[in-house]
């Protein structure tokens, strides 16, 4: 059994399924519109949260709120899944594959096969649709793939049941109603101003643009207070979370820019044509960091001018990326 | 980033098997996507954070062959997992997976209980008795 399921490839998993998924619904937005509705750029530093040792960083919203995000503000209603039972997450998954509806999955990276080695890491918040059933393996339109793929029962299963860190319990979610109309410009406005909230107003130090500023401080400590190899890993660490899985060496500010671009049409105000820009340039500079930090975990330079350089970078990124919120906290419809 | 300026470095990393998708602007200033297979930063970061975990696995491979700890924690760091991660998996607490890294404790253990690490680790019983058949 098979459902006609259209794939397209998108640099981010969550608002790649999203986009996916309502398309075959009959709504049409693109990855950036939702990744933008769903206010999906972000920036945090927890120093308190390791990943084997090594504090965590993000570019994004934190999981799954991308996605929900979006169905709140265009009226969508998602049905949404979890299990004790992985028996009974895999009948289900096929009760739902019967009804000719393709269905959203979590899963962890590491459990999925058809993933390069290099990718595969215990991050237990991947997104994949399954559409259908074939010669006993499932159909897969994994976002970040460039075409569908297919998995086997059983390593679906296990993907499906990774334990640790959010672990996902066999979650599964598809959309039981969408809305023929939809009022698009008002949830524009609204995902732009809660980014520019999170970005600029959220009095807690790790967030935001005052979470680069902290993680700009940090860095330029690094040489002192770590260890050469600690340095490297955590600078790595850093460099690897802004571009994890395509997102164009910018911590998906490009697809922030993409977004903006879409709405100043949309919306008809030309103004944020120039905040695109502005966060295209934001983007390179980030993009620039990433080259220089990865070129000093390599040479495992430990010089403490490299790194004080590598923190004002970020301090740049900062205050283009505070300038840019301001502006964009007052939009109106 | 222009899109005729969005990288294409393969370093093989991926094994040819994924293009990213990568946003940039064409001629006229308009967002498209582009695909890329691969960026060397990109690529720096991914193998170090891939030779640190190789490094700890050499380490305690070394560990296990002199005895010093079971296999299991050999299995457990070659798949990234730790005692607390390994304990869900197994259906163990914690203490009781520590126990079990203990080479005296590890040899006693029954067949039942190999088979459940065996299944954790997605290997054999046979594979995890002999971490030298292990060649990865």
């Amino acid at each position: 059994m098979q459902i006609n399921f259209e794939h397209n490839q998108s640099a981010h998993c969550e608002s790649g399924t999203a986009s996916n998924l309502l398309r075959f619904h009959g709504l049409i937005l693109s990855e950036p519109m939702i990744f933008g509705i769903g206010s999906g750029l972000f920036f945090g530093h927890f120093p308190f949260l390791k990943v084997n040792g090594i504090p965590g960083t993000t570019y994004r919203i934190f999981p799954g709120l991308i996605f929900s995000r979006t169905c709140k503000q265009l009226g969508i209603k998602m049905k949404e899944q979890t299990f004790r039972s992985e028996t009974k997450a895999m009948e289900e998954l096929d009760r739902i594959l019967e009804k000719g509806m393709p269905v959203g999955l979590l899963t962890s990276v590491y459990y999925l096969p058809y993933l390069p080695a290099a990718l595969r890491f215990h991050f237990n918040a991947h997104n994949i649709v399954v559409y259908g059933k074939k010669d006993g393996k499932y159909l897969v339109s994994d976002p970040v793939m460039e075409t569908v793929t297919e998995i086997a029962p059983e390593d679906l299963q296990r993907a499906r049941f990774a334990k640790g860190a959010l672990a996902p319990n066999g979650k599964m979610y598809y959309p039981i109603f969408v809305p023929k109309e939809i009022n698009l410009k008002r949830s524009i406005v609204a995902g732009i101003r809660r980014t520019a909230v999170d970005m600029t107003a959220i009095p807690v130090p790790l967030i935001g643009v005052r979470g680069i500023r902290f993680l700009a401080k940090k860095i330029a400590g690094y040489p002192k207070k770590l260890s050469e190899r600690k340095s490297s890993l955590y600078l790595g660490n850093i460099v690897r979370m802004q571009e994890e899985i395509g997102t164009g060496g910018a911590g998906f500010r490009f697809i922030y820019a993409a977004f903006l671009q879409e709405s100043s049409s949309i919306l008809k105000q030309d103004w944020l044509m120039d905040i695109s820009k502005e966060v295209t340039e934001t983007g390179d500079k980030w993009r620039d960091f990433a080259y220089d930090a990865a070129r000093i975990c390599k040479d495992r330079a430990t010089s403490g001018e490299s790194y004080e350089k590598l923190s004002s970078m970020m301090l740049d990124c900062a205050d283009r990326e505070e300038n840019i919120f301001t502006k964009l906290k007052k939009i109106t419809l | 980033m222009e899109k005729d300026k969005v990288p294409q470095q393969d370093s093989n990393i991926l094994e040819g098997k994924v293009k990213m998708l990568k946003y940039a602007v064409d001629e006229n200033g308009n967002y498209t996507k582009v695909p890329s297979v691969g960026w060397e930063p990109e690529t720096i970061v991914l193998s170090l954070a891939w030779d640190e975990i190789h490094e700890k696995i050499d380490a305690v491979r070394k560990r296990v062959l002199a005895n010093e700890i079971s296999p299991i924690a050999y299995f457990m760091e070659k798949e990234m997992l730790d005692i607390p991660l390994l304990s869900q998996y197994v259906g163990y607490f914690s203490f009781q997976v520590k126990r079990h890294l203990k080479p005296s404790i590890f040899k006693k253990l029954s067949r039942k209980q190999l088979e459940k690490y065996a299944k954790a680790f997605q290997i054999t019983k046979e594979q995890l008795l002999d971490i030298s058949l292990d060649n990865k």
